[in-house]
């Protein structure tokens, strides 16, 4: 059907276009300003000064004064490196693990637990009702020499094949790189469960039967359907167990030893014991820098821009 | 996958649904020819999908067997049947282009290069340009073409269409109807599609099953089931019917009944339910098969008509037609669809009118069964 002719105009008296007034269009910056003050407050106002410490020089007897030394930043990353590489080796590590871990239950609560599904969610946030240094701690008695966790890996000979990788040593766990890793891993979780859980959750159960409809296997649904759809699940629970964990010295410092100490314990100790205020700046400006640009590659890499 | 050798009948046995106590589909027998197009009709709720869905797989059968070709495959998961399903919402994977949700059967089963086979198939269904698209980039319509791609793509022995027009609006469903019938001719598969718009079946199906209560109440062509519906359900579910309920005073090669004070007749061919002397009998006749003549005029009526007397109460112009609503002593309110190809001015609400019909356009019904079934579901459909 096609229509040639056009409509005649209809008169319209010009609508008068009410402005609204300025104290309307005000309101959405009234609404954004206590957000704002508080990040300039609490976020740019801290990264500003602690910026500039980290160009000081001085003590603390005779006082710090900017004097553009960039030479830190050089200074804490030749002293200090090994404890940057460790950190992001332990973070690395247990964020995979958190990722091989929460993926299944996050699986099964989003698509198997039914009516148990609320509760399991409560269960994975149930840790949280305990302070997180009560729950590393507890952590050091599981572990302990002579404990029976110990045992047990001892008598399944597993430690000799952990020791003989470097992850522990003879036959002790605490105070190895494995349990610095397993604490992170264990207070890490819940950040892997809770996003991947409502990134699965958001998946439409039709596609899986449309795929199974169309000759894909159940292990094919998933690598094809179900886990490209979980993507934006994945990336956020990855981000929120590295980022945080890259930084963490609260699981080195109980559970680890001198040898396993992370960069945020270095940074820790820098600003609390040592009291040099300029490389422990530095430290955590170098620290901040290179997961911004891990994560940024990450986020590229992975392209779930418009999945999201 | 292409080969279309006789007897690939999908042939359902005893085959039932029940969740704990509630029996969604009892058992049932329902053999599809294959290369038909072929409607499960029915309310929501009636098990029409259920059926198609352990057709599908999807759903598992309680009892029962469901075979295609001869070969049974009851126990056969999804993924291993040789049919394809559109489904209701359309299902697209969002994380793929057009050209990739269309490829993904083919895929699945190793077939590499894949490009000419989903060009000419876009082509089918007309989207060519949409290739490289995502499904939310696409209107309703053609998310719905994406579908049927999808499946058509693997040549499925039959394909399955859960209510795949619901979600357009009622032009865009039009066109789809007519889109999908020429698609069925055009590749000659068999189709069976679950709606519960019985002019969407009538259109497009050559064969529909009227299901009610997880049962199927009648099956046959569109026009047979239309014209000679066995039950009050079919009656009243597929387009409107007048049924009036009388007492048969003779039967013969013609059944002669009393209703209303009057006297109805209908061919005894014409009547599924048994017949005595005395007992109770439904009649059925399709609004349109009416005419109205004003009570001043009822002489020039010709003899032989069955004729009911009763006076407008509603009337509704509707461009082709007008729908009137008589009250009479024959029945609740009945229905008549006059053609409007001369204005009668007479016949106003109020009016005292006779109506009148070839006896022949008169069908009998069991009077045991409700004389209202599936009639609210017909406004719901509409």
């Amino acid at each position: 059907m096609t229509i040639t002719e056009e409509a005649p105009p209809v008169p319209v008296a010009e609508p008068e276009i009410r402005r609204p007034s300025t104290r309307k269009r005000l309101v959405p910056y009234w609404l954004l300003l206590p957000g704002i003050l508080w990040l300039l407050v609490f976020f740019a106002l801290p990264l500003v000064y602690q910026a500039s410490t980290s160009v000081q020089t001085g003590s603390l007897e005779k006082g710090f004064e900017v004097t553009w030394h960039f030479q830190t930043y050089w200074d804490a990353l030749t002293d200090y490196y090994p404890q940057f590489i460790r950190s992001l080796l332990y973070a690395g590590t247990a964020t995979l693990l958190c990722l091989l871990l929460g993926y299944p239950l996050a699986y099964l609560i989003a698509f198997k637990a039914g009516r148990w599904r609320n509760v399991v969610l409560v269960l994975v946030i149930a840790p949280f009702f305990t302070s997180f240094l009560i729950r590393t701690l507890a952590w050091k008695t599981i572990l302990a020499d002579g404990g029976a966790v110990v045992d047990v890996l001892n008598t399944l000979h597993v430690l000799d094949v952990t020791s003989w990788l470097g992850w522990t040593e003879s036959n002790r766990v605490l105070a190895t790189p494995m349990a610095v890793v397993c604490g992170l891993t264990y207070n890490f979780l819940p950040f892997m469960i809770l996003p991947l859980y409502t990134s699965l959750e958001r998946i439409d159960g039709r596609l899986h039967e449309a795929a199974g409809d169309l000759y894909a296997t159940p292990a094919t649904t998933f690598r094809k359907v179900t886990f490209p759809l979980s993507m934006p699940g994945v990336v956020s629970g990855t981000l929120l167990t590295f980022i945080p964990a890259s930084g963490d010295y609260v699981n080195a410092e109980l559970l680890g030893s001198t040898d396993t100490k992370m960069v945020g314990s270095v940074i820790q100790t820098q600003f609390l014991r040592v009291l040099d205020y300029p490389t422990a700046a530095a430290l955590s400006f170098i620290l901040m820098a290179v997961v911004l640009i891990m994560v940024t590659v990450y986020i590229r890499r992975s392209g779930t821009e418009d999945l999201v | 996958m292409t080969q279309q050798q006789t007897g690939g009948d999908v042939r359902l046995t005893g085959i039932s649904k029940t969740y704990g106590s509630f029996a969604a589909v009892k058992p049932l027998d329902l053999t599809v020819p294959q290369g038909s197009f072929f409607a499960l009709l029915g309310a929501s709720g009636c098990g029409k999908t259920t059926t198609l869905r352990m057709i599908a797989g999807l759903e598992e059968a309680t009892t029962g067997t469901v075979s295609l070709g001869g070969r049974d495959i009851t126990g056969l998961p999804p993924y291993k049947r040789p049919v394809n399903t559109v489904f209701q919402s359309y299902a697209l994977f969002p994380h793929l282009d057009i050209t990739e949700n269309v490829a993904f059967g083919l895929r699945r089963r190793g077939i590499k290069s894949v490009r000419k086979q989903v060009d000419e198939m876009l082509e089918l269904v007309q989207l060519g340009d949409f290739a490289k698209r995502k499904p939310h980039q696409l209107s309703g319509g053609q998310q719905q073409r994406v579908a049927v791609a999808r499946a058509l793509i693997n040549h499925p022995q039959v394909l399955l269409l859960d209510e795949p027009l619901g979600a357009l609006d009622l032009k865009l469903r039009r066109q789809m109807q007519l889109e999908l019938k020429r698609i069925q001719t055009e590749v000659g598969i068999t189709f069976i599609h679950v709606t519960h718009d019985q002019e969407e079946a009538m259109t497009m199906a050559d064969t529909v099953a009227v299901m009610n209560g997880g049962r199927v109440e009648q099956l046959g062509a569109p026009a047979d089931l239309y014209e000679n519906p066995r039950t009050t359900f079919v009656a009243n579910f597929l387009g409107t019917s007048n049924l009036i309920e009388g007492e048969v005073v003779s039967a013969g090669t013609e059944i002669v009944v009393a209703a209303g004070g009057g006297k109805l007749r209908l061919p005894t061919d014409r009547c599924t339910a048994p017949t005595t002397n005395g007992g109770k009998l439904l009649l059925g006749v399709r609004p349109e098969k009416i005419s109205l003549a004003h009570a001043d005029d009822a002489d020039a009526i010709a003899d032989g008509r069955n004729r009911v007397t009763g006076r407008i109460v509603d009337s509704s112009f509707i461009g082709v037609s007008t729908q009137y609503v008589v009250e009479s002593p024959a029945g609740k309110a009945l229905h008549v669809y006059e053609q409007n190809v001369e204005r009668r001015a007479g016949l106003v609400v109020g009016a005292e009118v006779v109506l009148h019909w070839n006896p022949a356009h008169t069908f009998g019904l069991d009077a045991a069964q409700d004389i209202d079934a599936g009639v609210e579901t017909v406004e719901d459909a509409a």
